[in-house]
């Protein structure tokens, strides 16, 4: 670093200390109208969703934009026993690896599915951090139904950033390893330690595939975006460390004063690929998806991928040299600017895609890396904005001609305009904000009224809550000239990163309750008669319909100790939001949710003889609490006929059902 | 029957074709937690739910009070109602090719009589469905309280407002009957006994109208 950077840097610091330490006195926001702009009346709906990845938790959040209104949690990579994701016999497969159920993950990046590099409203991918994953969720239902494992990679960092179509999502690793990994001295990283570049095949729901994987250098990759318009079939992904340091990566990482952007271009690996120039290598990985009609997920485990070398595939991968240790890289709605974010920068970089193909063209390169063509800093940059703060990470853009960064250190939004390259605004936020959301602000055509900050440190905004406080997004109004905050409000799990879209574009396509003459559950009940009771060794299989306000059948006798029970409940209601749930006391994996017209199975293993109650645990009506039913448990042996009797309601049932003795007077003997 | 006739009745004739597909009645209900509506739809051959789930939904809730489960294939009318109209649609038909006014007129007469005991029916069967309540394993019990559903016109049931409307269905037969009507009142101006342009009855014809 230049000395007279240096001592800009130190400069900028302590005036964005100055301001950052005055705090605005709450009349501040009162004197203005924030609350009437983020106000929405009881009865109106929010003009935006906004899907708000839950970090740590596993999950994705999703609320209501301007009113911050915590909307539902959706279960992505975490075994959820709110309503039995993760716990259920039919979705279990969901969290499948090849170390077996992982039933958690880190969230960072949702990423909605685009059509012509617009948001669709189709689907909702992100990433699981720590075992590598991509899921993929439902928007007509807001249900995870497909997951895959991503192999030859630690650390899925870089994912699931989407081409323009869906075509592919991407996931590349921010640790490199051993490919495949393999038991190797650490201290050989250089030699033997490789990152990869995942493209996903993503169009077709219950289809995700790793179309290839390019073999990159042993840096760490940070976050990528697709390029679009002149850009698109282009891909750009940051690297840190191409100090290649293994050890004290704080200090051995920072060296450098600039790291990559690999810009890759993936339709020529496309290209390559089709010619038969990646290599099929063994690779273990699994890919669970929810069949459509039956509900049920399923795993299926591959056993190799196609990795393509750089230098198999010449012009694939170019290396844009980008101060310091760049974090985000984000495309402009134009296509033509790539912005990086040196976290450690004192400047935001620029590139210009245009320049870049000139330099491509005039071969305008700094020698090479593992064969990949570095190209000259000063030839690709289209300029520098100067004096943007401390610590830029992320950029989004209004679509009006302005970008947004949000800057770690200095705990700030940075308004500037691209072209000119100068700042125009800032704004504060509380505090240590990592990345920000424009409604579709990495898309072609932003909604560019509202942006999201999103912050890891919240000391003072909110009543204390123990060692630990919340984790905080703020909105501001950016449909002016100057940023104006509106709302900050509390989060689940550490709000990564986030997605926006109009609502319109999802409530269009909502699916209200699930067709029961759909269900091809191999255990659906559809009626009170289709109940019963069967075994088959010391297997009892139960099938049980929820309707309001009663189970059938309600009453199961001629279980035995040493036995396994799968309750197969069917929720036969037809009708929006009626919900019914399922637990038995002692119940040690979790209750059922079950939407209307879907199936669910519960394992039970009895631990003791006696007489279990079960009941719905969602309040369904007014006879909610008269929704329950008895299980018994008998000592293995004894003579107890098998069977399952129903309320008298379902008389029609008796005769399809085994034997039933005493059926109208309860569970006596 | 000159050709203006034979064509009303041949429209009269689709219209009532028509109508054994579309809905001739719609009950809908609205309750605090059904801000959207639930709705039924009457056809000549069943019923069915405005939207997919609206009748199970129906048949749901109406357990609580001791109703009956409705069941379109267990309603005999639902299994008459087509073929008389049909038949009804027939008649119209030959009525039409024959240009005969007088079957025409004859429809006339049978269309107005079999709508009444339809819409007697339709009373009758709305009667029963309200008051032939299941006491024994009716739910919820308010002394006095049937759940008669309104023939037209809103009325207050429990939590719900039930209104009910004849659907395009009946519209269509109405129309029916009005082209019918016209037809067989539409006398041929060349018939064999000419029409008198003076009126039979010469001290009526400067009676004002
Ligand atoms: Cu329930």
């Amino acid at each position: 670093m230049s000395l007279s950077r240096l001592s800009c840097s130190l400069i900028v610091a302590s005036a964005v200390a100055a301001t950052a330490c005055r705090t605005p006195a709450p009349q501040d926001l009162l004197t203005g109208d924030a609350a009437r702009a983020v106000y929405v009346a009881p009865g109106h709906y929010d003009e935006f969703y906004a899907f708000l990845s839950g970090g740590y938790s596993g999950q994705v959040a999703v609320y209501g934009l301007p009113s911050g209104r915590l909307l539902k949690e959706i279960p992505v990579f975490s075994a959820f026993p709110e309503n039995g994701y993760g716990y259920t016999e039919e979705n279990r497969a969901l969290l499948q690896t090849t170390y077996g159920m992982v039933p958690w993950d880190d969230t960072h990046h949702p990423e909605l599915s685009q059509t012509n590099g617009l948001p669709d409203g189709r689907w909702l991918f992100i990433n699981g951090n720590n075992t590598p994953r991509i899921a993929r969720i439902d928007l007509t239902r807001f249900e995870t139904d497909e997951i895959i494992q991503i192999p030859n990679s630690a650390g899925g960092h870089a994912s699931p950033f989407t081409t323009g179509n869906s075509e592919y999502v991407v996931s590349a690793t921010r640790f490199s390893v051993p490919v495949p990994n393999s038991d190797v001295p650490i201290a050989d990283y250089k030699e033997r330690f490789k990152g990869t570049l995942s493209f996903v095949r993503a169009d077709q729901p219950g289809k995700m595939d790793i179309a290839f994987q390019i073999l990159m250098p042993g840096y760490d990759y940070d976050l990528g975006h697709a390029g679009k318009g002149p850009s698109d079939g282009w891909f750009f992904f940051t690297s840190y460390n191409s100090e290649q340091a293994y050890t004290k990566l704080e200090v051995n990482a920072s060296r450098n004063d600039k790291d990559y952007i690999a810009a890759v271009h993936w339709k020529l690996a496309e290209q390559c690929v089709k010619d038969g120039k990646a290599h099929r290598t063994p690779a273990e990985y699994d890919h669970n998806y929810v069949d459509e009609k039956s509900r049920i997920a399923v795993t299926e485990r591959k056993h190799s991928v196609l990795v393509l070398k750089p230098e198999d595939c010449p012009g694939v991968v170019y290396l844009i040299p980008t101060p310091k240790s760049p974090h985000g890289v984000d495309i402009d709605p134009t296509g033509e600017y790539i912005v990086g974010g040196g976290k450690l920068a004192t400047v935001i970089p620029v590139h210009s895609f245009t320049k870049m193909q000139q330099a491509i063209a005039a071969k305008a390169f700094d020698g090479d890396l593992d064969g990949i063509p570095v190209l000259k800093y000063e030839a690709v940059l289209a300029g520098e904005v100067q004096h943007p703060g401390l610590g830029p990470l992320h950029t989004e853009f209004d679509g009006k001609g302005y970008a947004y960064t949000s800057m770690f250190i200095s705990s700030e939004v940075v308004k500037w305009k691209l072209g000119t390259w100068q700042v125009v605004d800032r704004a504060p936020t509380y505090y240590s904000i990592g990345h920000l959301m424009i409604p579709g602000g990495d898309s072609r055509q932003p909604w560019g009224k509202y942006l999201l900050a999103m912050n890891k440190i919240t000391k003072d905004r909110y009543l204390p809550t123990g060692p630990e406080l919340d984790q905080s997004a703020q909105l501001f109004d950016i449909s002016g000239g100057k940023m104006r905050l509106l709302l900050d409000f509390p989060t689940v799990g550490e709000p990564h990163y986030a997605q926006a879209l109009p609502a319109s574009l999802i409530r269009a396509r909502q699916v209200k309750f699930l067709a029961l003459a759909g269900n091809t559950n191999p255990y659906v009940a559809r009626s009170e008669a289709d109940g019963g009771i069967t075994r088959s060794g010391k297997a009892v299989h139960v099938k049980m319909i929820a309707i309001r306000s009663h189970f059938a059948p309600d009453n199961l006798e001629g279980v035995m100790l040493g036995d396994t029970v799968y309750f197969h409940v069917t929720n036969i209601e037809q009708d929006w939001d009626i919900v019914h749930g399922f637990a038995v006391l002692g119940m040690n994996t979790a209750n059922l949710i079950l939407l209307p017209g879907e199936t669910r199975t519960l394992r039970w293993v009895p631990q003791e003889v006696g007489v279990f109650p079960f009941y719905c645990t969602d309040f369904c009506s007014a006879l909610h609490q008269e929704m329950q039913g008895y299980i018994r448990v008998s000592a293995p042996g004894s003579n107890v006929p098998l069977t399952a009797n129903t309320s008298p309601k379902a008389a029609t049932q008796q005769a399809r059902m085994p034997m039933n003795h005493g059926s109208m007077k309860g569970a006596g003997r | 029957m000159t050709r203006r006739g034979r064509i009303l009745l041949a429209i009269a004739a689709l219209l009532t074709i028509a109508a054994l597909i579309l809905p001739l009645w719609t009950v809908r209900l609205v309750a605090p937690q059904y801000p959207e509506g639930l709705g039924l739809a009457i056809r000549t051959s069943t019923v069915v739910g405005l939207k997919p789930g609206d009748l199970l939904s129906i048949n749901e809730l109406n357990h609580y009070i001791g109703m009956r489960v409705i069941v379109p294939n267990a309603i005999p009318e639902l299994a008459w109602m087509p073929k008389i109209v049909a038949f009804l649609a027939a008649i119209l038909l030959i009525a039409a090719a024959f240009g005969s006014r007088r079957l025409a007129a004859a429809w006339c007469v049978l269309a107005v009589a079999l709508a009444a005991a339809g819409i007697w029916d339709f009373h009758r069967w709305e009667y029963d469905y309200g008051h032939n309540l299941d006491m024994a394993n009716a739910i919820i019990v308010i002394p006095g309280m049937s759940y008669q559903p309104p023939l037209l016109g809103s009325k207050q049931l429990l939590n719900f407002t039930a209104t009910s409307w004849p659907a395009s269905g009946t519209l269509a037969l109405g129309g029916a009957m009005i082209l019918v009507a016209l037809a067989a009142a539409d006398r041929k101006r060349t018939s064999r006994r000419p029409v008198p342009i003076v009126p039979a009855v010469p001290h009526l014809a400067g009676t004002p109208a």
